[in-house]
């Protein structure tokens, strides 16, 4: 037990600095942008005297040194006082809370689709190594890296929701429905989450076909599925008690390291099925040019990928009882 | 001088002899996908240097009856957009754009990348460490998000629109450099130069540099790929720059049209598909061709 809660205890001091450099990347960022927060203010409010201009800068500290200014700037990340976004008149943390659930939905639904087709799509290819069938899955997964996301989820809603009208093409839920219980509001989400949670999971998709593909052909050759075999297990139980599962960690990992290109693809997908989530708030700023709300943004969800990483790690220790002998 | 050149492995050489090792049925396996690919490219490349002679004049300028679709007036072939527009002369003259994107910003990442990773992978230990936490910095944070802000600080121009995508790429680059150079550094010739007393920027710059980078050669064409996506993702949501025109910014201005016109989202769009695929298939070859027994990443 020592051991395990001394490795918790290393990734937790290990993430500390990468959490360390994000905050001062972000206040670096915050520092570079031309105008600061009081040229802001006195643009929104239209009056900028001289004086008017050195209140504000004295009212919110920015007359004083730089390291001093960074310390406030770390000592409000704590508090979770993320600034305040003149242009949606509201505080940057309370935004980004609000659409955060959005954002973990679909970005959840995507990663399940993309697993389940995925693996699927992977173990087939590698079960029938070297064929037409192989080919035409490689082939597929490289068109599915090439293809920009907000052209296949535009084109989608030119077949499904326009020529076919079989789902809706923008927002979370009906505009104006009236539903008979939780039932049919889940519903109602679960229609309108299709098609940006197939188009977000392609990218994926081609990722995870190609991991389990090289996992499962290399685990294929080793001597303990040559012994399951000789055990007389049958071909199903093979691959899936002992090929797929040891296929299944590098699988993991990768989903951990991908999930920053997550967040960038919910920008695109977002935006395109008009998605409240964190991705279409970015969009929103960006039109605003709002910076420091992007900044924001960027803070919590680069918080997230460390946090998400940490545990995917934790998660793998527990998994494989090799990796801590390793480390 | 006669020292200062190893006859093995060494850039073009090392690729060409690599070339006449592989047995016939992989390089035909190979070249295909690489033959596809170049043909793309060439297209491309083709359309994009002589959009101005096939389509000269101001492609902004309204050529025809707006809105009428590909195939219905044989002036353009292509259709024309909401403002009456000829698609076929904006997607010309769009072609060189996300080309000069592409390549700049895959020429920053490969630039800083290269030099990050063979630094990281020759002196070891603080040099590497620090880099190499860096390097995991920009893989963990959202790296859209980053090139995002950086462009809206710097402003939308090509230069600060390249700069943005390049300098979040370089990671992968220095990964895949340093662990070449921490190979190269052990081999004898680099021993050999240490003992005649050679300066570490000339054992760097002469033996560890040229010999580590084989394996950036497939990941310079995916590199090019990837940057003109995260090209055609600004423009799409409305970063990419004023002045000039390009695929993204047309699919984008496309989307409303979409109920009645959905080819003009659909071609600018397809032609982003064609030319990231082209330098996709020229990355997958190179690697089946130089690298026979590693499955395709």
């Amino acid at each position: 037990m020592p051991t395990s809660l001394r490795y918790v205890f290393r990734r937790l001091v290990q993430a500390l600095p990468m959490a360390f450099a994000i905050v001062l990347l972000n206040f670096l960022l915050l520092k570079l942008t031309p105008g600061d927060l009081a040229d802001v203010i006195a643009g929104e409010s239209g009056s900028a005297t001289p004086e008017f201009m050195e209140n504000l800068r004295r009212l919110y500290g920015l007359d004083i040194p730089v390291h001093l200014q960074f310390l406030n700037y770390i000592q409000g990340i704590l508090h979770f006082d993320l600034g305040y976004s003149f242009r949606q008149g509201m505080p940057v943390g309370e935004l980004i809370l609000e659409r955060l659930p959005a954002t973990i939905l679909l970005s959840l639904t995507a990663i399940l689709f993309a697993l389940l087709i995925g693996v699927l799509l992977g173990v087939v290819a590698a079960r029938s190594r070297g064929s037409l069938l192989d080919e035409a899955i490689s082939v597929v997964s490289t068109m599915g890296f090439a293809t920009p996301l907000f052209w296949v989820g535009l084109m989608l809603i030119v077949l499904f929701s326009i020529e076919l009208r079989w789902l809706p093409s923008a927002g979370m839920v009906t505009v104006g429905a009236d539903y008979r219980g939780r039932w049919d509001e889940w519903l109602d989400i679960g229609r309108h989450l299709v098609l940006p949670a197939v188009t977000l999971s392609l990218f994926f998709l081609s990722i995870y076909v190609r991991i389990t593909r090289s996992a499962m052909l290399e685990v294929y050759g080793l001597d303990f599925v040559r012994t399951a075999r000789a055990k007389g297990l049958t071909e199903a139980r093979v691959v899936i008690r002992h090929v797929l599962r040891n296929a299944l960690l590098p699988i993991v990992t990768v989903t951990g390291l991908q999930l920053g290109a997550i967040f960038g693809g919910t920008v695109v997908v977002e935006t395109v099925f008009g998605w409240p989530g964190l991705g279409r708030l970015a969009q929103e700023a960006v039109f605003s040019r709002d910076v420091n709300l992007l900044l924001g943004i960027f803070l919590c969800s680069s918080f997230i990928v460390i946090v998400v990483n940490l545990a995917v790690d934790l998660l793998y220790a527990a998994l494989d009882p090799r990796v801590e002998v390793r480390q | 001088m006669s020292l200062s050149a190893p006859t093995h492995g060494g850039m073009p050489g090392g690729i060409l002899q690599r070339l006449m090792r592989t047995p016939g049925l992989r390089r035909l396996r190979g070249s295909r996908a690489l033959l596809v690919g170049l043909l793309l490219l060439a297209t491309v490349v083709a359309v994009a240097l002589s959009a101005g002679l096939l389509y000269p004049g101001d492609p902004r300028d309204m050529a025809g009856p707006a809105g009428t679709w590909p195939g219905i007036d044989a002036r353009f072939s292509l259709g024309t957009d909401m403002l009456g527009r000829d698609m076929a002369a904006a997607m010309a003259h769009s072609a060189g754009t996300s080309l000069t994107v592409g390549i700049a910003a895959a020429a920053l990442a490969l630039l800083v990348g290269i030099a990050a990773g063979v630094l990281a992978g020759y002196f070891g230990g603080a040099v590497d460490d620090v880099l190499m936490r860096i390097s995991e910095l920009f893989q963990t944070m959202p790296s859209l998000l980053f090139t995002i802000i950086l462009v809206v600080i710097l402003g939308p121009t090509t230069a600060s629109i390249s700069f943005a995508i390049g300098i979040t790429a370089w990671p992968q680059i220095a990964r895949l450099v340093r662990a070449e150079a921490v190979r190269v550094r052990r081999l004898d010739y680099v021993d050999a130069a240490v003992t005649l007393g050679m300066g570490h920027g000339r054992i760097v710059l002469l033996h560890v540099l040229p010999n580590s980078l084989a394996p950036v050669v497939v990941a310079a064409s995916i590199l090019v790929a990837q940057a003109i996506l995260s090209d055609a993702s600004l423009s799409f949501l409305g970063l990419g720059d004023p002045n000039g025109m390009s695929w993204g910014s047309m699919v984008g201005a496309g989307r409303p049209m979409l109920r009645t016109a959905w080819y003009m989202t659909a071609l600018p769009g397809g032609a982003i598909f064609l030319t990231v695929m082209g330098f996709m298939l020229i990355g997958n070859g190179l690697n089946d061709l130089l690298n026979p027994r590693t499955p395709v990443r």
